[in-house]
């Protein structure tokens, strides 16, 4: 066996070994099936409300809060973390804005946005972009401002106008920490819409394990705790891709 | 053959630079007086900290001088000048291509103008095959290939370089080198060229300014007596070369002496 395939082996083993002895000490009688379900009981489950049409109705209803929200908080945040790099002024505007906005727990906004935005999706959308403005200005940020000096320097000397630095130096220059922001931001959306999915609404996953909890189908809990894993999962391995062809010139 | 000369000139009287720090004042340079005549290879070298590189990014208008003037006659050319910088400067993001074109891009120069400008200047270089490249896939070599096919597409008045080839291999520095000679010996361009190293300094200039170690002054200004066009490697071992090597050396040495006994004091 060459280290590559032992090492890929080793990532395996402990997921599935967890899942395994999960599974065994169930069915050993160690803990009540009916409160901790066995892998088998959620796959089971699982299966059956992807049959019905169930998970797929709150998949569909949680993913467009997300991306919504992901669209509309890290494309301003984006623009403000460029000009914050750019002009002080800007810089001195946001940045006690930023620090002291930023550690508020946003799910703690919910009960402003409700009454802002009522029961509707607006409300949960608002609360992601919240979320996510904050790691994408400062990510941005963060990256145009340590642009390398000699790029300035080229800039100027080759005679760039303002617009053309922001536009074909600072951005691009930004761009891989602009995307380790993104990626910061997507996992917290996800974080933080189905908090807010628990309360408020009748539709989306944290709606379906709060609901679950409360009528005790423990294995429902399970499915919906495994659906959000699920779609980060497949969220950030997208996000992974555009990034690879959006910025060609990191090398590999 | 000789070299067509035509290029920028500069006139540069009393500048002096001096930098605020947290003790007082440093002077980086001081009574600078220097001319350059049109289309001519001036070297500059010194220790370490004399200024060199301050002096020319005064020229680029990278930083602005304390007190004196610099004239610099670009009549007729596009740009007054376009720099070269020791790590090139490529912006990673840009295939060679598109950073190539990015003075005449920063210019409003039409596209369709600018397409032979650079298909000529790629040309210049050698690099027709590697356009669609990025930086990071090109050798040390090939990226300050690409940064001075970047400056000479603008068509500057001058040319300034800063320590251009200080970051290659030895083997990869002559052959730019040479063939920043070759390209020189085509266009006459005026070329101000900052190095640390004499050998460099007097292989490729007409004439070697010596700086001295902090506040950078001009110490001497050698002309270097070699006609072009040159053959580098025959000229590096000739006796003539050796001996005028050797004198430099010594009015620099006493130069880098200085400068550590200002350190260790």
């Amino acid at each position: 066996m060459s280290p590559k395939t032992q090492e890929r082996l080793l990532y395996l083993i402990s997921p599935i070994g967890l899942i395994a002895l999960w599974q065994v000490l169930l069915m050993a009688g160690v803990g009540d099936r009916r409160f901790v379900p066995a892998p088998s009981d959620i796959a089971w489950r699982y299966w059956e409300m992807v049959a019905s049409g169930e998970l797929a109705k709150h998949t569909v209803v949680t993913l467009w809060r997300v991306f919504a929200g992901f669209f509309l908080g890290s494309i301003p945040g984006i623009a403000v973390g460029l000009l914050m790099a750019m002009f002080r002024p800007v810089r001195i505007f946001f940045d006690p804005l930023i620090a002291s906005l930023f550690p508020i727990p946003k799910i703690a906004l919910m009960p402003l946005l409700l009454l802002a935005f009522g029961f509707g999706d607006a409300s949960k959308i608002a609360l992601v972009v919240t979320a996510v403005f904050f790691p994408v200005v400062v990510n941005t940020y963060v990256g145009a401002a340590n642009i390398e000096k000699i790029y300035w320097d080229v800039a100027k000397n080759y005679g760039a106008s303002q617009w053309v630095v922001f536009r074909r130096i600072v951005f691009f220059g930004a761009l891989p920490m602009i995307f380790a922001g993104l990626r910061i931001s997507l996992a917290v959306s996800f974080i933080v819409l189905v908090a807010a999915e628990f309360v408020a609404t009748k539709a989306g996953i944290g709606y379906l394990i709060w609901n679950s909890w409360e009528l005790l189908q423990v294995d429902i809990m399970f499915v919906g705790i495994v659906t959000v894993g699920i779609l980060g999962l497949i969220a950030t391995v997208i996000l992974q891709e555009i990034e690879r062809k959006v910025i060609p010139w990191k090398a590999e | 053959m000789s070299v067509q000369r035509r290029g920028a000139s500069v006139d540069i009287a009393g500048l002096r630079r001096e930098y605020l720090s947290g003790q007082g004042s440093v002077v980086a340079i001081d009574h600078v007086d220097l001319k350059v005549a049109p289309g001519e290879f001036l070297c500059i070298v010194g220790p370490s900290g004399c200024g060199k590189s301050t002096l020319l990014r005064i020229l680029a208008g990278l930083d602005k001088q304390t007190s004196g003037t610099i004239t610099v006659d670009a009549a007729g050319w596009a740009v007054e000048n376009a720099m070269v910088f020791q790590d090139s400067g490529l912006f990673p993001w840009m295939s060679v291509e598109t950073n190539v074109r990015f003075g005449l891009d920063t210019r409003g120069v039409p596209r369709a103008e600018a397409a032979p400008r650079v298909e000529a200047a790629l040309k210049l270089v050698g690099l027709t095959r590697f356009r669609n490249h990025y930086p990071h896939q090109l050798s040390g070599g090939m990226r300050q290939r690409s940064a001075i096919a970047r400056a000479f597409v603008t068509d500057p008045g001058m040319l300034l370089m800063d320590e251009p080839f200080a970051a290659l291999d030895a083997q990869n520095r002559v052959i730019l080198q040479s063939e920043l000679v070759r390209l020189w010996e085509q266009t006459g361009k005026t070329v101000i060229y900052v190095t640390h190293s004499i050998e460099e300094a007097l292989l490729m200039g007409d004439r070697t300014v010596i700086m001295t170690a902090q506040p950078g002054r001009i110490k001497q200004i050698v002309d270097v007596p070699f006609p072009h066009p040159r053959d580098l490697l025959q000229l590096s071992a000739s006796a003539e070369f050796g001996k005028l090597k050797l004198d430099i050396w010594r009015v620099l040495e006493e130069e880098v002496n200085r400068a550590r006994a200002e350190m260790e004091k």
